[in-house]
């Protein structure tokens, strides 16, 4: 339902009536076919808001290129006729007649048993408080912006031109946290978390495009938390792009016009005024109105700042039952952990509704697949006119009269529409009437409508590997639209190499596998913990390996999170639930040292004190977490009163002397973490260290609390903790990496001399106690377990997911999960929203007894292959083997006969093995040897 | 090297990766962009399962040009099938000077599937290039080239 309104949510969890308002889209979604020959004709130009209003576009229009559905719309405030005028210029370009001028709104009621909320952010609007220049010079843009001008699709199409002139930039400069950590002048006190990185990035792609520009980076704190995020600012440095650590005060007018002018203090206290001729504004987000109309309607919390009030232990669950939330409303935040919490609200959603799965889903019924082995080809050609969009650049006619001429074609026909409803009925009635046995589309793309053909083929009794398609539309008739006869010829080729490929197709049997319901969660801290209840919440018989003798991880060392729950009792909730939960069984003093199969069915074997035991299982998540760093620097171990900051929480929680009668505490923050031997940030070392400087200061205001940082990363929300130390009067002292504090052994107490960066000398802080924020470091033993499922490390040995944006809980792997700290160092909230997304990635597994698997797959031909294993090794997941075939009683002497085979499930289809092998022994369904070479020759004319 | 040659268009192969060069072209199609018609592209699913006997194949055939295009290096859909590809430069190489044709004429590009302007872009200069560097001594009409003195007829 797009265009949607929410309204009014009755009712409660598990049976909530929610009051929706449709607004119309006067374009039938189910008739629209985004030709895009509506936008040609209509004569109404808007300015376009995605392009950040620097492009314009057409009354009706198409949001952005990657829409979904990808369905046009009106713009009902500024189309002529809905205004009243008399124009209806889309409604005849319209091949389809999906325009609806009489389409309105609409008041629908749905029942439902839980609400996901994800409205997302708006980015902050400099323009509100008229400073920086925003508004009054061209040149001055919001990062959105400048988004837009790096875009390939872009108005400038990816060059970085002055919008002043249009003439290429030489010099430019970002200032950060614009909108965001400002209490002051516009009460935001929160960080927004990626407008660091998001303008690193811009600055890269920018510098990539033209190698001459000079950037300037003006900001705050660099927070490059994230998983590579380190290295990549590093790579920033080393490209030339500068950084500097101060907030710019004015931007001012410089005497020309295609420049402004940068006013700012340098670290060591100089005033400086610099030219610039494009600034960018990192813009933070913010809770748009629109959103605080809806928690107002569906009747939840929010924070000071304006975002959904959750707690760390239920990090997507808002503050009305059944009603969840996630992504940046919950927070600023990135797209991996907004992917994470998506995930974790679908499984959080769905504990409630497990008990109703499927009862609204059905299944499609397919006819007896006819047997095509021994047939000869018999080739049908559907070429489609897709309204006038091919048919205006080509001449199907001669097209089909070209296609008849062509081997083993025996039928050809156009239609208007290929993929309409009735073109597929009449599709199948041809393959019927006329004994078709291969069948060749040319239309669009394949990555759209392949699906689509091939359940026609097998809704008529076909093999769905038999069709072939050929991209006459957008790889030919909309590219090549200015040259009607050459695209022509060429539409020519794409039918002929399609048919000399559809002749060689064959069919393949549909294989699946059968799922095994049950999981494996390795690892039993939080991530494990969670993992495991919310599995057997969702009805899954759950195996938990711990290898310590207790539950509950590196959790057991922490007492509050950084919104103050306290741990210790959460920790001990979630033992006693799964000590009590009767479908998961607990192997304390226990890891899995042998593993195999795939998604679906995988074995495993457990070694516990009493034993081994092996384990079936559908799925395996792994939690294994990692470890406290142990410092070799600042004299740990040295001194009685030098801690790792978990050392001194727990001294601290438990009263000891040193630190209750202590009155000077330094903090040194970083150890071990962002140094080349660990280029990655910690992530939760800065925001740990803040929360005990709080404390301490809050237990006796007369202490003296020092905070020595790199940067201070207390990312999102984390900035108000940041802000409360500064006013209760905790002191940030800023070091370089190259320039480390030192820590000298006194007598009767220790000091430690930091750099001062105003009066350039070294500057000595006495201190009782010193607490060292220690890295989180990879558990070296999740590599052996790595090797065990084949899966990919990190250069840091953290486990690498599929996708870092897109799949940030699976791996290339199926049916194995991640979650928690042996993905990167995290606080225990995403810790536990990773757990619920690789439970929710976990169930689509688990919850279907059968598993199909995609047909692209390796194949041996057995009278090629002569079992050389020259494949075995490049095949990256480990689908290939070698199997030895029994001796035939008779056959004595005879050498035993080995056989090169594929574990189909394992396959991915990737046809490294085809591409080593030597003699066509193995090729991969749809793309083989065979079937590409035959397309070479045609595409050359070259029979 | 000859000429450009009015009249002469190459024919180029290009084995595109379903993940990223194929959308990328298909996305060129969305927005309308023009790119010359020299180009025809076959499907598959990662630049590694491109067998380097394939090129031999097209070139022996009479191709003025083949393209391998893959994922940025990092990003296959199959961990590092573009590696693989990529390690495969050095056969063609020698394949490309057994059969005496310019290294030029095979070209290794990696792309993203939002990069529809840079395939028209490739497309247009790749086409340009082959233009200038003439006729394939096996196209199968090179015998008309070798009379009009263009190339040396094998
Ligand atoms: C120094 C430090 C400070 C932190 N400070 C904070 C903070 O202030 N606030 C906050 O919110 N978060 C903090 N965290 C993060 C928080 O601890 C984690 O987010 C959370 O506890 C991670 O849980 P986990 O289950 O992923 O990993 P872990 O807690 O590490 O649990 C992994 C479990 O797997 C087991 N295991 C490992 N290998 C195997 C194997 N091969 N077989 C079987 N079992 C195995 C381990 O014994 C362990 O029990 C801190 C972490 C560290 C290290
Ligand atoms: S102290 Fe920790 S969180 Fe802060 S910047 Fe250093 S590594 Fe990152
Ligand atoms: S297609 Fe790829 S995954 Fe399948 S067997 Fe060949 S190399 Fe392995
Ligand atoms: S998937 Fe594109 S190159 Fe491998």
């Amino acid at each position: 339902m797009t265009l949607t309104e929410l309204e009014r949510v009755d009712g409660e969890a598990g049976n909530f009536t929610v009051s929706l308002r449709k607004h119309p889209r006067y374009v039938d979604i189910d008739k629209c076919i985004a030709c895009g020959r509506c936008v040609e004709k209509c004569p109404r130009q808007v300015r376009d808001e995605f392009n950040r209003y620097t492009d314009s576009r057409k009354a009706i229009y198409l949001k952005y290129p990657q829409a979904a559905p990808l369905k046009y719309q009106i713009d009902a405030r500024h189309c002529i006729r809905m205004r009243g005028g008399r124009c209806a210029e889309c409604e005849k370009a319209c091949p389809r007649g999906a325009i609806r001028f009489d389409d309105s709104e609409q008041q629908v009621e749905v029942k439902v048993g839980s609400i996901i909320l994800a409205p997302g952010f708006q980015p902050f609007d400099p323009f509100e408080l008229g400073a920086w220049g925003f508004g009054r010079f061209r040149n001055v843009m919001t990062g959105m912006e400048f988004e837009r001008l790096l875009a390939v699709s872009g108005p400038t199409s990816g060059n970085v031109l002055r919008p002043s002139d249009g003439k290429p930039v030489r010099k430019m400069a970002f200032l950060q946290c614009i909108g965001s950590r400002n209490y002051n002048q516009i009460h935001k006190s929160y960080c927004s978390a990626v407008c660091c990185m998001y303008a690193i990035k811009q600055a890269m792609i920018a510098l990539e495009n033209n190698k001459d520009l000079r950037i300037s980076v003006f900001y705050v704190d660099v927070r490059t938390h994230g998983k590579d995020f380190e290295r990549f600012y590093d790579k920033a440095r080393q490209k030339g792009i500068s950084f500097h650590r101060c907030r710019v005060h004015s931007v001012e007018p410089s005497e020309s016009a295609n420049e402004v002018c940068l006013r700012y203090m340098t670290e060591n206290g100089k005033q400086v005024s610099e030219n610039f001729e494009i600034v960018v504004l990192s813009v933070g987000m913010e809770t748009n109105f629109e959103t605080t109309l809806l928690a107002e309607r569906t009747g939840i919390e929010l924070t000071p700042e304006g975002f959904a009030s959750t707690s760390c232990f239920a990090p997507v669950a808002t503050s009305r039952p059944g009603i969840f939330a996630c992504g940046a409303f919950t927070g600023p935040k990135d797209i991996p952990l907004s992917v994470i919490e998506a995930s974790a609200s679908a499984t959080a959603a769905a504990v409630r509704l497990s008990d109703v799965r499927y009862s609204q889903s059905h299944t499609r019924q397919f006819p007896p697949e006819r047997k095509t082995g021994e047939e000869d080809p018999r080739i049908g050609v559907f070429i489609c006119k897709c309204g006038s969009n091919i048919a205006e650049v080509v001449r199907v006619r001669d097209l089909a009269r070209y296609a008849e001429t062509l081997p083993h074609v025996v039928f050809v026909e156009t239609s208007l529409f290929a993929c309409s409803q009735d073109s597929q009925e009449l599709i199948k009635k041809r393959i019927g009437d006329e004994g078709l046995n291969r069948i060749v589309i040319a239309s669009c793309t394949p990555r759209t409508h392949e699906q689509l053909f091939r359940e026609t083929l097998k809704a008529s009794g076909l093999n769905e590997c038999l069709v072939e398609m050929a991209n006459i539309r957008n790889q030919l008739a909309w590219v090549h639209s200015s040259e009607p006869e050459a695209a022509n010829a060429k539409a020519m080729d794409l039918i002929r190499m399609a048919v000399a490929k559809a002749a060689l197709l064959e069919p393949v049997p549909a294989v699946s596998v059968r799922i095994t319901p049950q999981a494996l969660v390795i690892g039993g801290g939080v991530a494990g913990m969670v993992a495991s209840l919310e599995l057997a919440d969702q009805g899954f018989p759950v195996h938990l390996v711990e290898k310590a003798a207790q539950l509950g991880g590196n959790a057991r060392h922490l007492f509050r999170t950084w919104k103050n729950d306290p741990v210790p009792s959460y920790i001990e909730t979630l033992s006693t639930r799964i000590r009590e939960h009767s479908l998961i069984s607990v192997h304390l003093k226990s890891t899995v040292f042998d593993a195999e199969g795939f998604v679906g069915s995988f074995r495993s074997v457990v070694q516990k004190p009493t034993g081994n035991v092996a384990v079936d299982h559908g799925v395996t998540i792994l939690a294994t977490g990692a470890q406290a760093f142990k410092p070799n620097e600042y004299d740990y171990g040295l001194s009685q009163n030098i801690f790792t900051s978990l050392e001194f929480d727990k001294l601290h929680s438990a009263g000891d002397e040193r630190i209750l009668n202590g009155l000077n505490f330094v903090f040194i923050q970083c150890v071990g973490s962002r140094e080349p031997e660990r280029n990655y940030c910690s992530r939760v070392c800065c925001t740990h260290s803040i929360q005990s400087a709080i404390a301490l200061k809050e237990g006796n205001r007369d202490r003296k609390v020092f905070v020595l940082y790199r940067d201070i990363r207390t990312y999102g929300l984390r900035e108000e903790l940041y802000r409360r130390a500064r006013e209760l009067g905790v002191i940030f002292i800023n070091y370089e990496a190259h320039q480390k504090p030192n820590v000298v052994m006194k007598e009767e107490n220790l000091e430690v001399i930091v750099w001062d960066h105003v009066l350039h000398e070294p500057f000595s802080i006495p201190a009782d106690v010193i607490v060292l924020a220690t890295a989180v470091v990879a558990n070296p033993e999740t590599k052996e377990l790595a090797k065990l499922y084949k899966l990919p490390l990190d250069m840091d040995g953290f486990l690498q997911e599929a996708h870092v944006k897109l799949r940030p809980v699976d791996f290339a792997t199926d049916g194995v999960f991640l979650a928690g700290l042996a993905h990167y160092p995290k606080p225990t909230e995403e810790t536990i929203a990773q757990a619920q997304a690789a439970v929710a990635r976990a169930v689509t597994v688990l919850s279907s007894r059968w598993i199909g698997l995609d047909l692209v797959k390796g194949r041996v031909d057995e009278n090629k292959c002569d079992c050389c294993a020259l494949c075995l090794d490049v095949c990256p997941y480990g689908a290939l083997a070698v199997e030895r075939e029994r001796l035939d009683a008779g056959a004595e002497g005879a050498a035993p006969k080995q056989k090169l085979v594929v574990r189909a499930a394992k396959c991915k289809g990737c046809g490294f093995c085809q591409a080593t092998c030597p003699k066509e022994g193995i090729s991969v369904t749809g793309f083989s040897y065979r079937q590409l070479s035959a397309q070479v020759r045609a595409a050359l004319d070259c029979g | 090297m000859s000429e450009w040659q009015p009249g002469f268009e190459p024919k180029i192969l290009a084995f595109a990766c379903n993940w990223c060069s194929y959308a990328a072209a298909d996305l060129a199609g969305t927005a309308r962009m023009q790119y010359p018609t020299n180009i025809r592209i076959i499907r598959v699913m990662c630049s590694g399962m491109v067998h380097p006997g394939l090129v031999t194949e097209a070139f022996q055939a009479g191709a003025d040009g083949v393209l391998v295009m893959g994922c940025h290096l990092g990003e296959c859909h199959y961990q590092d099938g573009n590696h693989k590809a990529k390690a495969r430069l050095a056969v063609i190489d020698e394949m490309l000077s057994l059969l005496g044709l310019e290294q030029e004429r095979f070209r290794l590009i990696w792309y993203s599937s939002a990069e529809s302007e840079r395939f028209a872009a490739v497309a247009r200069e790749v086409t340009d290039v082959l233009k200038k560097l003439g006729p394939s001594p096996y196209r199968r009409d090179a015998s008309e080239y070798a009379d009009k003195g263009i190339i040396q007829c094998l």
